[in-house]
């Protein structure tokens, strides 16, 4: 084998197993920034010795032999050679002789762990997703400086930074239980979703890496309903994942303007993906789980996919499963969305209830959808002069250039 | 990207045959570590050839003529597929070296073959009509 072919090998093994090398040394070493360095010494190592020796024929398992190897000697030096070290010492020796699918669990204990971490909530936002897509998902800090359209030298920084802040909130790695579990794991579930739309909202062509985020948020969503199967929320953001994802192809026109759900040619959506989510959901009916805000998305999102023509959508379905989100997770958007799902099933006066109600809402003041769906409802109910301030409004609220142009046009319809 | 690991058939496949247990035990553990890892995206084993028939169009603008199965080209023939989704080629490889022998007797074969995915058939249909454009401005 030639060398840059052994690297190329190298390479793809590294891909498949650098989380959960990264993953079990932060174990031993209880900290997530040395683990990853160890990591790199570790890969290092390989790229050193196997052009020579060959690949090994468990390469897996190799790295993390050796992995863990660095960490224990790491230990040793540091002179932290007291109880605790000499525990995992031993449970290492035990681990010798056990078989394989207990080991299999050990690493996902440890992944679980590795996530939990880098979504803890003493860090940014940004910090989470940016760890989270170094650490878990094997992204390079240019890859992901490019996928946020950010310097290379901000990302580092950051994650420079939330890697000190780890250390000094000396979060512990571990999976939290009770309360604490629920609460935590909405963070990680906001983080994989963030990561998704951030990608998801990119429009295509224009920045070839930002789909990526969108494939590691659903690669690291698979990963993760397989280690908690019995976490319906999982299941429900997998299932909205899969099922918006599914629409990749035909939500940009030709000229990379984005098109509405209702004008998407659905003979473009992808099947294999919304039947993906559609069996996720169904994980979610068969372990009895509560629906949490993602699983209600994931159903509505679901139940679009179902109508094979934009007027078959079954509205009053989606009403009633607006009304079960409004009620787990109350919001402004959410009650406006609840507001068009409304118009859609009872009648724009119905809708228009809702709008109303909404006025004074603060957060909305400049959102120019509340105008946009105002005026689309009064115009319906040939309500001409106030649709026509209505999107006027919207129109002067729209950073979109593109949208602006469309709400001007739609106000002049009604002057 | 996504990625096709093709199982080629064999005279066990083909005989319609089920694998041996350690085999099909290797199989469920190699499943099991794709569906671990987030990568696969679907998994089908096919029925031996004998119940398929094949339409080919000799003559083009003629009717098609149809041939039941089996088929004899055993080693050209597909048993089953699995659909990984995966970031890089290498990857993909990757994954593909760690699938067990899936049929024995040295008759296993598998191939790795990349899935078209939106992106880059836009981009492919950008490129032709490129080229489209260019060949008619060499025409006089």
């Amino acid at each position: 084998m030639t060398n840059c072919r052994t690297h190329r090998t190298i390479e793809g093994i590294w891909t498949v197993e650098s989380a959960r090398i990264i993953a079990g040394v932060a174990r031993i070493i209880q900290d997530v920034s040395i683990a990853e360095d160890l990591a790199q010494d570790t890969l290092a190592i390989a790229l050193e010795k196997w052009p020579e020796s060959g690949i090994p024929e468990k390469p897996g398992a190799w790295l993390m032999t050796v992995a863990k190897r660095l960490a224990i000697n790491l230990l040793r030096r540091n002179k932290l050679r007291d109880q605790k070290y000499e525990e995992i010492g031993r449970k290492m020796e035990f681990k010798g002789k056990t078989d394989y699918d207990s080991i299999d669990e050990e690493i996902n204990d440890d992944l679980l762990r590795l996530i939990f971490t880098t979504c803890h909530p003493v860090l940014s936002r940004e910090a989470r997703v940016a760890l989270t897509l170094k650490l878990l998902c094997g992204l390079k800090t240019d890859e992901i400086a490019q996928a946020f359209l950010v310097s290379e030298s901000t990302i580092a920084q950051r994650i420079v930074r939330a890697k000190r802040t780890l250390s000094a909130s000396k979060v512990p790695f571990e999976v939290p239980c009770g309360l604490e579990l629920s609460r935590r794991m909405s963070s990680v579930l906001d983080v994989i979703y963030l990561m998704f739309n951030e990608g998801y909202s990119a429009t295509g062509g224009e920045n070839w890496i930002r789909p990526t985020l969108c494939s590691e948020a659903i690669r690291l969503g698979r990963m993760l309903a397989e280690i908690l199967p019995e976490e319906p929320e999982v299941h429900g953001l997998i299932a909205l994942m899969e099922i918006q994802a599914s629409r990749f192809k035909a939500r940009i026109g030709p000229s990379g303007e984005p098109i509405l759900l209702q004008d998407q040619n659905r003979a473009l959506w992808d099947d294999l993906l919304i039947h993906r989510g559609y069996s996720a959901l169904k994980r979610i009916e068969q372990i009895g789980g509560a629906y949490g805000p993602y699983s209600l998305q994931a159903c509505i999102a679901a139940c679009h996919a179902k109508a094979r023509t934009a007027s078959e959508t079954d509205w009053q379905e989606i009403s009633a499963l607006y009304d079960a989100l409004s009620q787990v997770a109350p919001s402004p958007i959410v009650e406006l969305n609840r507001a068009v799902a409304i118009s859609m099933a009872y009648g724009p006066a119905a809708g228009l209830e809702i709008v109303d109600a909404l006025e004074d809402e603060p957060s909305l003041k400049k959102y120019h959808l509340l105008p946009a769906v105002r005026g689309d409802l009064l115009a319906k109910l040939e309500r001409n002069e106030e649709a026509c301030a209505e999107f006027k409004r919207a129109a002067s609220l729209t950073q979109n250039e593109q949208e602006r142009a469309l709400l001007l046009k739609r106000a002049a319809d009604y002057v | 990207m996504l990625f096709m690991l093709i199982v080629k058939a064999s005279k066990n496949s083909e005989g319609g045959n089920r694998p041996s247990s350690e085999l099909n035990e290797a199989m469920r553990k190699y499943n099991e570590e794709l569906v671990k890892a987030g990568v696969r995206v679907a998994a089908k084993g096919l029925h031996p050839s004998s119940n398929g028939i094949r339409i080919s169009y000799p003559k083009p603008g003629e009717k098609p003529v149809v041939t039941d199965g089996p088929f004899t080209e055993t080693k050209e023939l597909i048993a089953g597929f699995i659909l990984i989704d995966v970031k890089s080629r290498e990857e993909a490889i990757e994954w593909a070296m760690r699938m067990p022998d899936p049929m024995g007797h040295g008759e296993g074969q598998i191939e790795l073959r990349q899935v078209y995915e939106a992106p880059e058939l836009s981009e492919m249909l950008a490129k032709e009509a490129e080229l489209r454009e260019k060949s008619e401005k060499r025409r006089p």
